[in-house]
């Protein structure tokens, strides 16, 4: 392992505990500018979480083991599939034990720890986030999984990093499946970060909750390490966007000098990209919870498209 | 220059009916351009049986034995089926069912309906052979609907979307063929010129022919009524008007049959399997058998009949599928007398139907005391379809069975069974409506009954003697059937 | 698994507009309000006419442009205009109701997509068109648009369908052998505008007849 693999990847682990939190606070801005709000700024999540580590937890008397751990955990698996992603670089020692199935897993991991700590209390609105998100993950996960596959058949390989360098190096080239793939991979995103059309993550409104109901018992430095979590999980979504539909940028192994280059690029695609979800969500209105399945079922749909245009058009 | 009178007469007269469809002389003129167009086809037939096949503008036009003696059946129907038209118009409109403007789409779009079949035959490209198709479609589908009642709305609806359906199979199937006769014939129309692909047909590719073959079956099958595509039929036949249904009936069946047989040519060349001949056998199998079934059950006139087209369409595209000389034969001759007969029946049905205003079986009785003509016309009528002798009905259904036993001895007695079946509900059904009690009144207008007796009799004299020349007629199209 | 060679742009952008006209026929399969319906139809016809005049450009089959004007102008400007004066006199311009629910439609509409891929296979390998590998997409549009007929209630989606299954015809008659003969296109062409014109009439025989335009009316005539 040379030395400059290892810091790639300890510098994108730092990266993206710090980026995160920017990330939401750019997309929390970029919603007031659009509904003509003065907005909290840009800095605003590092202040909650200054403030939430600082309190003191208070904890339900029931609570077991798992609902003190969950927040741990969630929080290790999202820094872990942030840490496999090539966000600035390809040179990752991290990606090469693990491929897109298991970066799916890590995050179906997570998906599971929440959804049990949700339940853990027994409170009725822990239940029904957790009813809710396994719902939209059921459906949102084949969708994500055909996704990866389309990506994987143009490259040939289940590897992140593979399937960055072969489609970074192919120039602009209209693949017709990886449009569908990418118009399904955004549905799906939004669908999995609890965005509006399927969950509003500034409602009030318990009855309406996804995600937020599955942590209205969490306090302090819990509530910080999964809303930290949580953003991380944006990031993680965003980066396998541009990794798999965008890849111009990112450096390749063990060139420090494009590094800058490669860091000036994400901010540019997050930024962008940051603003183009303010927009979708101001654009839209949330979708009633039974026409969520239609919705991931059109999801799929498209990610099934797209593998089957490959599979005919090859490309 | 005789297919330009031939198919310029129906053009120029649905043109001028459109604007005066709704006088006095409407009918007349209607029948007059008719006739026009009888003549024509008696010319063009007289030249095809002297010279040979012959093809016209460049190849575009194809006359042959088969098509041309289509032709002339054509042009004799849709005259005779004018003649019926003038009283039976009368009628109606003197009981009110028909504005002007109804009035004037009918008489137009029945000449512009003849077009569009005549142009089907006598059009050597595959291709307008389609445009026609889906041109007759579209000429009756208001007709179908002429009354307006709620049942003749779905009729028409179920009639335009089916078909509609099944002729777009028919376009795919088109699409095939042209594909597999671009590679050999080059780019450009003479690919899609049926005398063109009849001389490469052993060149073509197999299995890019037979897989047009199966949609071109499909979907010209369903303008034919084979069952299970023929969902349409019985309520198109029974809710138009009733010389719609005549030629319905009579001719639009025949012409779907023939675009059919003229893909079954090309494929066999292409094939040297009997594939193409088996899927028409089972096809036509399926209809007789079914169509008598549902026959037993009708409790409406027309829609009985309609079923026996069905049951007949499927006798004659089972005995295509037999292929040979004797069977196609057979085929051709059935045809003919079936169109003959079957408008015949629907001439005095419809009479018989608006004498007692109703086509429900039961309401109607005692034809023979109040209108003695119609009462005949009708018994002989269902005699001749049901395969008496001495009609001709009876000639060419005795031939198909005979060629079945010989060749498909697995397949008689299904036909058995179906024609008696047929046989014994359609009797059963139209003999108290002949001779039973009723205390009707006579109609406002004489009904035509001359066109229902001359084909009638035309039926019975080629049930008793087929003159030599339409022995060679038919003869030399078998043979260009194979 | 295929490599990937590098294609020209033409070719890129023919793959893209084969893709894209998949995309509506399901778009149009699971949509439910009519106006969206008859807009999604005239794009259907736009990039139709756009992937011909690209192979034309890239086959130098100049009577392609030709086809391509006609689709054009009848599929993309005449019909549509057609229909929605048609759903504008009629009033109909609300949800469309269908027969079965519109996730298993999708479901149903992949497992054509399968088939009809499956089925374009043998024809095109023999095909010497540009356009062979996008006649499976020809097919699976025809077949989801057939499918579209039959899971409607109201008779101007069964229309449309109709209509789309005809466009779907026309691209694969494209990609198999560059369309057919300028003469019998020209006839198919009257054929769909002529039967466009009954069927718009028809519209308001059924109207005035039943009041609406559900098709459950229409079911009377039945074996009893």
């Amino acid at each position: 392992m040379k030395l400059s693999s290892l810091f790639f990847q300890f510098f994108q682990n730092g990266l993206v505990l710090l980026l995160a939190p920017l990330l939401m606070g750019w997309v929390n801005q970029c919603r007031a500018w659009l509904q003509n709000r003065s907005g909290a700024g840009l800095l605003q999540p590092y202040r909650m979480l200054f403030k939430l580590f600082h309190k003191d937890a208070v904890l339900a008397d029931n609570a077991s083991a798992l609902f003190r751990s969950t927040p741990y955990i969630l929080f290790s698996c999202m820094w872990l599939a942030a840490a496999l992603v090539p966000m600035v670089a390809t040179d990752l020692p991290l990606s090469s034990a693990v491929d897109v199935i298991a970066l799916v897993g890590i995050l179906a991991l997570a998906r599971v720890f929440m959804a049990l700590a949700a339940m853990d209390i027994g409170t009725a609105f822990g239940s029904l986030g957790a009813r809710r998100e396994m719902l939209v993950s059921f459906l949102a996960e084949p969708a994500l999984l055909m996704v990866f596959f389309t990506a994987a058949s143009i490259s040939a390989s289940t590897s992140l990093v593979t399937i960055v360098e072969t489609i970074a190096h192919r120039g602009f080239f209209i693949y017709p499946s990886l449009a569908f793939a990418g118009i399904a991979f955004l549905m799906i995103l939004l669908a999995e970060n609890a965005r509006i059309p399927v969950d509003n993550p500034s409602t009030h409104l318990e009855l309406t909750m996804i995600h937020e109901a599955m942590i209205l018992e969490y306090s302090a430095r819990h509530l910080a390490l999964i809303e930290w979590a949580s953003s991380l999980k944006l990031l993680i979504y965003m980066s396998i966007g541009f990794a798999l539909f965008l890849p111009f940028g990112i450096t390749e192994a063990g060139n420090w000098t494009a590094l800058p280059l490669a860091l000036v690029a994400l901010f540019v695609k997050l930024a962008v990209a940051g603003f183009g979800l303010a927009l979708l969500e101001t654009l839209s209105a949330k979708q009633r919870i039974f026409r969520v399945p239609e919705y991931l079922g059109t999801a799929f749909l498209l990610a099934v498209l797209a593998i089957l245009i490959h599979y005919l058009l090859g490309t | 220059m005789e297919i330009f009178w031939l198919l310029g007469m129906p053009l120029l007269g649905g043109a001028l009916l459109a604007l005066t469809g709704h006088r006095r002389f409407a009918p007349e003129l209607n029948g007059a351009i008719s006739l026009a167009t009888l003549i024509a086809s008696l010319v063009l037939t007289s030249k095809v049986i002297q010279d040979g096949p012959i093809t016209a503008f460049n190849d575009q036009f194809f006359i042959d034995p088969f098509n041309v003696f289509l032709v002339t059946l054509t042009a004799f129907v849709g005259f005779t089926t004018a003649m019926f038209s003038r009283p039976y118009m009368h009628n109606e409109a003197e009981r009110g069912k028909l504005s002007t403007a109804r009035l004037r789409l009918y008489h137009s779009m029945y000449q512009m309906f003849t077009f569009t079949m005549l142009l089907a035959l006598t059009t050597n490209n595959m291709g307008i052979l389609w445009v026609a198709m889906e041109a007759a479609t579209l000429t009756t589908v208001l007709l179908v609907s002429l009354y307006r009642t709620p049942e003749s709305l779905e009729a028409a609806w179920k009639y335009f979307i089916l078909c509609g359906v099944g002729i777009a199979q028919a376009l795919f199937g088109t699409i095939l063929l042209y594909f597999a006769a671009e590679k050999i014939l080059g780019e450009g129309g003479n690919a899609l010129l049926w005398t063109h692909l009849n001389e490469v047909k052993g060149t073509l590719e197999p299995t890019v022919l037979s897989m047009s073959f199966i949609f071109m079956l499909v979907g010209y099958g369903t303008k034919a009524g084979l069952v299970p595509l023929h969902n349409w039929l019985p309520d198109a036949h029974a809710e138009g008007p009733t010389p719609i249904s005549a030629v319905l009936s009579g001719l639009l069946l025949n012409v779907a049959l023939y675009a059919v047989v003229r893909a079954k040519v090309l494929v066999d060349g292409a094939l040297q399997t009997h594939f193409a001949g088996q899927l028409m056998m089972g096809f036509g199998l399926l209809s007789v058998v079914m169509a008598a079934f549902f026959l037993s059950r009708q409790k409406d006139i027309k829609r009985m009949f309609a079923y026996s087209s069905i049951e007949h369409m499927g006798l004659i595209t089972f005995a295509f599928g037999m292929g040979g000389p004797v069977a196609t034969f057979a085929a051709l001759l059935h045809m003919t007398m079936h169109s003959l007969t079957k408008s015949a029946i629907f001439f005095a049905v419809g009479h018989a139907a608006q004498k007692s205003g109703t086509q429900v079986m039961e309401n109607i009785r005692g034809l023979i005391k109040t209108n003695p003509t119609i009462g005949w016309g009708l018994t002989l009528g269902t005699l001749a379809i049901l395969g008496m002798p001495p009609f001709g009905v009876f000639a060419s259904e005795f031939l198909i069975l005979t060629t079945a036993m010989h060749e498909h001895a697995w397949a008689t007695p299904f036909l058995l069974i179906a024609l008696g079946v047929a046989f014994a509900s359609i009797f059963g059904k139209v003999q108290p409506m002949v001779f039973g009690e009723t205390a009707g009144k006579r109609l406002p207008h004489p009904p035509a009954m001359v066109p229902v007796f001359v084909h009638l009799s035309l039926v019975l004299m080629l049930g008793l003697y087929i003159p030599p020349y339409l022995v060679t007629w038919y003869h030399q199209a078998a043979a260009l059937l194979g | 698994m295929t490599v990937i060679e590098q294609l020209p742009l033409a070719q890129q952008l023919l793959n893209l507009f084969a893709a894209l006209l998949l995309l509506i026929a399901f778009a149009m399969l699971s949509q439910r309000r009519i106006l969206t319906l008859i807009n999604l139809f005239a794009m259907q016809g736009f990039i139709l006419a756009l992937s011909i005049v690209d192979s034309a450009w890239i086959s130098h089959q100049y009577h392609l442009y030709y086809s391509a004007a006609l689709t054009l102008i009848i599929k993309v400007l005449i019909l549509p205009w057609l229909l929605h004066r048609l759903i504008r006199q009629l009033n109909i311009e609300w949800d469309v109701e269908t027969l079965i629910n519109i996730p298993t439609t999708m479901l149903i509409g992949i497992v054509l997509v399968v088939f009809a891929f499956n089925l374009a296979l043998p024809i095109s390998q023999l095909s010497g068109t540009i356009l062979r590998h996008t006649l499976g997409i020809a097919i699976a549009s025809v077949l989801l648009s057939f499918m579209m007929m039959i899971t409607r209630r109201k008779a101007v989606p069964q229309v449309i369908g109709f209509l789309a299954m005809e466009n779907g015809l026309f691209f694969a008659a494209t990609s198999a052998t560059y369309g057919m003969p300028m003469v019998v296109e020209l006839g198919i062409a009257l054929d769909v505008l002529v039967g466009m014109f009954i069927f718009g009439i028809f519209f308001f025989h059924i109207r005035d007849t039943f009041d609406s335009l559900d098709i459950q009316h229409m079911e009377k005539l039945k074996e009893d």
